[in-house]
């Protein structure tokens, strides 16, 4: 009878315990991690406020950089910043006010396309809305 | 109508339909509608050996007789090809630069054709090497057919064109890499061996990267010379634009244009000009540095802490690197650390270019970023090797408690078998 | 004690309202024979505890799994590398997949040799029949989820196999892949298939399988039916074989986790319509003995294109084989090798050589 109830008392205990080592993974995987999607096709970039004019910025998008910036007008734009020559990251020229490469004096236009030096495609754009005074950065999937 | 009328009517048909509207005078240019020259050569199969149908003037309508003279009317052979119809032949060299600069130093001329067409190129070339010894009389020169051709002209910009980019360095070594041809001139003809090995010529030649320079980049085009000493840095600036910046304003900058030493080409070389490496910054045997300064003095020190810093940025990258390697391998995330890792790599480049203002505090600035970068990549890497064995050591403990089910399941099993068992044998006894 | 009376008041409480009792003595007086072949009495069990967790794993999975050409493969990266233990319930999935085939080709096989197919149990075989194709299109369609490289020519290779059928093939290929190519069309159309048309249908089968068994009892080999009831041995279900069940059933459930962990699942290259087939295409392992008999075929047998003799005898086959109850040649006394078990026994070489060549290969 002792042996008896010593078995049955490892069983139970052992059991719940082997219920905890299946109800702790599940719980945990079900309670949703940081970045809520797997993929990419939005991100915030902030308070508009934030930027002041003639300005730019490089915000993760994802795996990519995107340079966001606003022109003198106060317009938001936004690019995939990997320059098209050889792949460096490009800057917002507040004296030019021209997206340049400094790599290998690279230099796009604010509608991202190539005006000088060794680029041999334009620079994708991505969409900027503002909701709320928040900048929202989007992929331009070309149904506008 | 009368009868006279009639023959003067006939008479004026027959002339105006057989008059050329081409004229051959020396200083009008002809557009032929029917080029009896290129027909008949056509016929007798006696085209120049490098005749191409796509040559821009064949198809602009510039006939033969546009550069050679004649009359391209005259079916007739010697009448075709006589002196008195302006006939000169093959030209002479000392001739060429004029008959081409006929039209294409016509502004007015040539911007029925291309608008914005330059119309300076003769004025260029004689300035240039090439131009200078064409006067002299020199016939061993380029002139515009030999790297233009004479039969085969067409845009630079088309890859069948021979100075379209990735054909400029194959036309130059035409001549310059002909030790035999260019013995009397006294420069290297090793130019095209050595830029192949370049990585401009890597780059151009190999992947096809046009916005690499070529010859002409540097050289110039019509007025090719090889750039002067203040002239190197700026051309090139032309793309290495923050390098030129940094080194002009820089202490060596100023004592390099005293010293009349050749800004760039001193340290990178001008056709073989390779990637660099981190071994050319310090005071290793390989580095630039010492070719100039040595043990003790002021440039030996910036050498020694520039290349240190440097080194200590690149060794945290590359470790930063093999961890990723491991995170990757073991089936981890590794998004994060190759963001961190593209930032540090960034923050190098930056600090390598920065090496020009050859001043420690401001390289320091960069490495220091750099490093920072890379070491929170390996903290991050850290992490997820940690928890890559989190995961077995609680597969573990999860093994335990279900040994500790198995094994207790196993005794009670057997107890209830034995249970089972006592009861049979009570029973057959009863 | 506690747990004890509560138990017993909740057990009186519905069986008040529902009747329970006699089930109650159902369960209790159920008996499972115990003899030299006892042993594969459990690999049904082990089947349906696997696919128990394969349900499990895979309402999981559903709560970030996310169809469509540009997120299949993202958030099977998400849900490997960020969601937390994420990695563990698709390498459980993945690994509990191929065991559950793996052990339901035990489960027919050893019922085939001790010819637990034989009248009263003729539905028994066939809703088990049922139930393994149906695995397999589990199987079939799962693979392609995860929209990786490896998945992506697999599907193409194999519903090319299926539209080699003559007449119908074409027709239901098109079905399959939802268009001419395979495409986020057969994606999401393999996605139905895998979480809701094949759970449906699997459930109602498999509740007719096991019904069935419920209804009358386990098989018992010959040598054992003829035995007088005193001299059989027999356990109760409730607790010893259960137990038992239980038993196994916590180590194959260990196996899992060790592999889990140990050999992951890997993610692959996301896949690309128009890159060249990788080398070296292969099924999973339980279609790769049709797939390599298919390859050794000649291009022509006769006036027929070889691949489509193949496709037919298969198809042949499996028909016999799902008839095997009501044509089985019957046991000829004296005989110590049975027809049926050499027929078996072929079956089984030709599956297990034809898998190892494929490998080799």
């Amino acid at each position: 009878m002792q042996r008896r109830n010593f078995v049955n008392f490892i069983l139970g205990g052992g059991l719940v315990g082997w219920l905890g080592t299946i109800l702790y993974p599940v719980i945990s995987y079900l309670n949703p991690p940081k970045i809520t999607e797997a993929n990419v096709s939005m991100v915030k970039a902030g308070p508009a406020a934030d930027h002041p004019n003639n300005s730019g910025r490089i915000i993760k998008f994802g795996r990519k950089p995107v340079l966001l910036l606003k022109t003198e007008n106060g317009e938001f734009r936004a690019f995939n910043a990997t320059c098209t020559h050889l792949d460096c990251i490009v800057q917002y020229r507040k004296d030019t006010k021209q997206i340049w490469c400094a790599c290998h004096n690279g230099i796009y236009d604010l509608q991202g396309r190539t005006v000088s030096g060794p680029p041999p495609r334009p620079l994708e754009e991505y969409l900027v809305n503002i909701v709320n005074d928040e900048i929202i950065i989007s992929e331009n999937r070309g149904d506008s | 109508m009368n009868k006279r009328k009639q023959y003067i009517f006939l008479i004026t048909l027959t002339i105006s339909l057989n008059s050329n509207l081409a004229i051959f005078a020396e200083d009008k240019i002809s557009m032929e509608k029917e080029d009896h020259c290129i027909s008949c050569h056509i016929e007798d199969e006696v085209l120049p050996e490098n005749f191409k149908d796509y040559d821009i003037h064949n198809q602009s309508g510039l006939g033969c007789s546009g550069c050679h003279g004649g009359d391209a009317a005259k079916e007739d052979m010697d009448e075709a090809m006589s002196e008195k119809s302006g006939f000169i032949g093959i030209p002479n060299k000392h001739q060429i630069p004029g008959i081409c600069g006929k039209c294409h130093s016509d502004i007015e001329f040539m911007r029925q054709y291309q608008p914005r067409i330059a119309t300076d190129q003769v004025e260029q070339y004689y300035t240039s090497f090439h131009g200078k010894k064409l006067l002299e009389g020199d016939k061993k020169v380029a002139d515009c057919t030999n790297c233009h051709t004479s039969h085969a002209i067409i845009s630079a910009k088309d890859p069948r064109s021979t100075v379209y980019a990735l054909n400029v360095p194959q036309t130059c070594t035409q001549c310059h890499g002909d030790a035999d041809y260019m013995k009397s001139y006294n420069i290297p003809t090793n130019q095209y061996t050595e830029y192949v090995k370049s990585i401009h010529g890597i780059s151009l030649l190999e992947e096809q990267d046009t916005g690499s320079p070529a010859c002409n980049d540097c050289h110039g085009n019509h007025g090719a010379t090889p750039p002067g000493i203040i002239s190197i840095s700026h051309v090139c600036g032309l793309c290495h634009a923050n390098n030129m910046q940094y080194f002009s304003t820089s202490v060596m900058g100023k004592v390099f244009e005293e010293q009349e030493l050749h800004a760039c080409e001193e340290c990178h070389g001008y056709h073989q000009i390779e990637k660099t490496t981190y071994e050319m910054i310090g005071v290793g045997e390989n580095s630039v540095c010492i070719d100039c300064h040595s043990e003790g003095d002021t440039g030996y020190l910036v050498a020694d802490s520039i290349s240190r810093l440097i080194m200590t940025a690149v060794t945290l990258h590359d470790s930063a690197l093999i961890r990723q390697t491991e995170v990757i391998r073991k089936g981890m995330d590794d998004v994060e650390i190759g963001f961190l890792l593209g930032d540090a790599k960034q923050n190098l480049i930056q600090a390598r270019t920065i090496v020009h203002t050859f001043d420690p505090d401001k390289v320091g600035e960069k490495t220091e970023a750099s490093s920072s970068n890379s070491k929170a990549a390996i903290s991050l890497a850290d992490k997820e090797v940690e928890d890559y064995y989190v995961r077995r050591r609680g597969f573990g403990i999860a093994t335990i408690f279900i040994t500790i089910v198995v094994v207790a399941l196993f005794v009670k099993i057997r107890d209830l078998e034995k249970k089972r068992l006592a009861e049979q044998s009570a029973q057959q006894q009863s | 004690m506690i747990i004890n009376t509560t138990s017993k008041k909740l057990f009186t409480w519905l069986d008040n309202r529902f009747n329970l009792s006699p089930l109650l003595e159902f369960m209790r007086n159920k008996q499972v024979p115990v003899h030299r072949h006892s042993v594969w009495y459990y690999m049904g069990g082990v089947t349906l505890f696997l696919f128990c967790v394969q349900v499990f794993s895979g309402i999981l999975l559903l709560f970030y799994y996310k169809p469509g050409i540009d997120s299949s493969f993202e958030s099977i990266r998400f849900i490997m590398t960020k969601v937390q233990f994420g990695w563990l319930i698709r390498s459980i999935h993945s690994w509990s997949a191929n065991f559950m085939v793996f052990f339901i080709f035990i489960h027919m096989f050893s019922t085939f040799f001790t010819r637990a197919y034989k009248k009263p149990r003729e539905l028994t075989w066939i809703s088990g029949f049922i139930l393994l194709s149906l695995a397999l299109g589990f199987g079939f369609s799962g693979y392609l989820l995860p929209w990786n490289e490896l998945a992506f020519f697999a599907t193409k290779v194999g519903t090319d196999i299926v539209g080699a059928i003559p007449l119908i093939g074409d027709a239901i290929k098109i079905v399959l892949r939802g268009g001419e190519e395979v495409t986020g069309g057969t994606l999401l159309r393999f996605y139905a298939f895998h979480v809701a048309l094949l759970p449906a249908l699997f459930t109602v089968f498999l509740g007719l399988h096991l019904l069935f068994i419920q209804r009358q009892g386990m098989h018992e080999p010959e040598f054992i039916e003829q035995l007088p009831k005193d001299k059989k041995k027999v356990i109760p279900f409730f607790p010893d074989f259960f137990l038992r069940d239980a038993f196994l059933w916590l180590i194959v459930l260990n196996i899992l986790l060790f592999l889990a962990v140990f050999f992951p699942w890997e993610i692959g290259n996301k896949a690309d319509a128009f890159a060249p087939a990788p080398e070296g295409i292969k099924p999973e392992w339980y279609f790769m003995f049709m797939f390599q008999t298919l390859k050794l075929l000649p291009g022509q047998i006769l006036f027929i294109e070889g691949e489509i003799v193949g496709i037919l005898f298969f198809t042949f086959a499996a028909i016999i084989w799902l008839l095997v109850p009501f044509w089985e040649i019957r046991k000829k006394p004296g005989k110590k090798i049975q027809p049926m078990t050499v027929l078996g026994i072929i079956s089984v070489l030709f599956i297990l050589i034809m898998t190892i060549i494929g490998y080799i290969a």
